[in-house]
Order: C-alpha cells, then structure tokens, then sequence
C-alpha cells in the first residue's frame, strides 16, 4: 500500500486530496477512491464473511457508507483505515445475519487457548508448493483460514494479507496494539499448525 | 514465542535478534516453529485467494456511483 503520510513531515496523502474534493461534491474524486480501494474491501469482506455475495454487499455499503460519512473523516489517520474499519463493521454485520442473529465480534472465540503455543512440531518438505497443484493449494488455504475465529482471521487478514502495520490494524478495529499483538501471534500459529496437516515431510522427502 | 513473531516482523533490536538467532540454530523447536511460520504468511501473502472478477468488480462501481448521486 502507497505510504507517503508520515509523522512530523509536511507530506500529505494523496487520498486527503481526493476526500476533499469528494466532499465538495466531486463524485469522480471519489470513484477514483472506490477504483483505488474496492479490490481490498472485497478481500476483506470475503475473508470475514467468508460469503462472495456478501463480500459483494459490503463493498457496496461500506463505499456508500464512507460517501455519507466524508465530513465525519478527521484526517488524522489515512482514509483506507477508516475506509477498512467500515468494511469490517458490514462484514461483521453480514456474518451475524448469516448466523441467525447470533452475536459475532473480534472478540469472538479469542479466549481459546488454541495455537498458544506449537503443539505440531513436523517440519515441512523443502516445496510444499510442489505437492499441490495450483488450484488444490488456493482452495487448501481458504479452509485453512476459514477454520479460524473472526477474531483472529480478522487481525492476521489486514495485518499479514493485506499488508496494514500493526498500529493501522489497530486503528481499523478498535483494538490496542498488544490486543493486535496477541492475536495475529495465536492466529499465525494455529494456520501453521492447520497447515502443517499437509505440508509436512512425509517419509523425509516432502513429496505427496 | 511473542519473542519469534516480533523478529518474524522485525521488530526486535540487533542484538535482541542475534540472541534470538543464536537460540534458533540450538533449538529446532524454535527453528521449525519459526521457519514454518514465515511460510504461513508467505503463503497468504503472496497469493490472492479472492481476487474480484472484473465483471462484478464494474457492476459493483457502477451502483456504488449511482447510490451516491442521490446521496
């Protein structure tokens, strides 16, 4: 992600740019954020809800949710925070509905003591890669992810798949730093330990 | 194991990592522990799981635009 933001410096996003003119009634200002942004959004939503027509609904609501609320984005932190915290809140929203009405939160399920500490200590073969073919990976990683709390896919989603630094994940969630910490620690562990069921040497030479 | 994610980030000091580094190349624990976690999020990393199909993605534009004109 574009960076040009930074503390104590006179550099100014090109995103503030486009929010203003945006809130000035510029709408091509802010279909060029909606170009920019609605790839990311979708991913999010998508791995949260984990629901490709309700990934497409949020990036819906999330973009007009955000066009409404222009006027209430403080230019204190970068517009793609504020715009991921929207799309986390619908997808949030989403999920619950997909549930039945049952409460669904970051907090969700982040007191398991699952994936604290390593229990499955195989080492993987030198090219998992090899050992599956494109498509039987992707789809391998998907219910890898899918197998964790909201909480946790939530955190290591913006922080290790969409690249947000650590105070910007918390930022985008209402969470402290060491909440972030924590969590993205147990959710990486516990996708290894999931993957390691079928990247692991098998026989001492890592083939299938 | 905080320790393991904070170098995996690099968020540790020099000489915090070559203590760590030297307990790595004592401990295949920690080793394989670490290895295959900087695979994990490799993995993730570099590969889009669900990219948006074109289609979709100017349909989804296109009602974005047209919701926020009659904002």
């Amino acid at each position: 992600m574009e960076t040009i933001q930074s503390a104590g410096t006179e550099e100014v996003h090109p995103d503030v740019a486009l929010v203003e003119r945006a809130r000035g009634g510029d709408l091509q200002a802010f279909e060029t954020l909606v170009k920019q942004y609605d790839r990311q959004v979708f991913r999010i939503a998508q791995h949260i809800t984990q629901n490709k027509e309700d990934a497409e609904d949020v990036v819906q609501d999330a973009f007009l949710k955000a066009y409404e609320k222009l006027n209430q984005f403080q230019g204190n932190s970068k517009f793609y925070t504020w715009l991921v915290r929207i799309a986390v809140n619908e997808s949030l929203m989403r999920l619950r509905k997909r549930r039945t009405g049952r409460m669904v939160s970051i907090d969700e399920d982040v007191e398991t003591e699952e994936g604290s500490m390593p229990r499955d200590l195989a080492d993987w073969g030198p090219d998992p890669e090899q050992m599956y073919n494109q498509s039987e990976l992707a789809e391998i990683l998907r219910k890898t992810i899918q197998g964790l709390p909201p909480g946790f896919r939530t955190v290591f989603t913006l922080r290790d798949v969409e690249g947000l630094s650590t105070d910007e994940t918390a930022e985008a969630l209402g969470l402290s730093v060491p909440a972030v910490k924590s969590r993205l620690l147990r959710a990486r562990l516990q996708l290894r330990e999931r993957l390691s069921r079928y990247f692991r040497k098998k026989n001492g030479d890592g083939v299938k | 194991m905080a320790l393991l994610d904070d170098l995996l980030d690099d968020e540790v000091s020099a000489s915090l990592r070559a203590d760590i580094e030297e307990h790595l190349g004592g401990c295949e624990h920690c080793f394989i522990t670490m290895n295959t976690t900087r695979r994990t999020i490799e993995f993730y990393t570099n590969r889009e799981l669900y990219p948006m199909p074109e289609a979709i993605r100017e349909r989804l534009q296109t009602a974005i635009l047209e919701k926020c004109r009659k904002c």
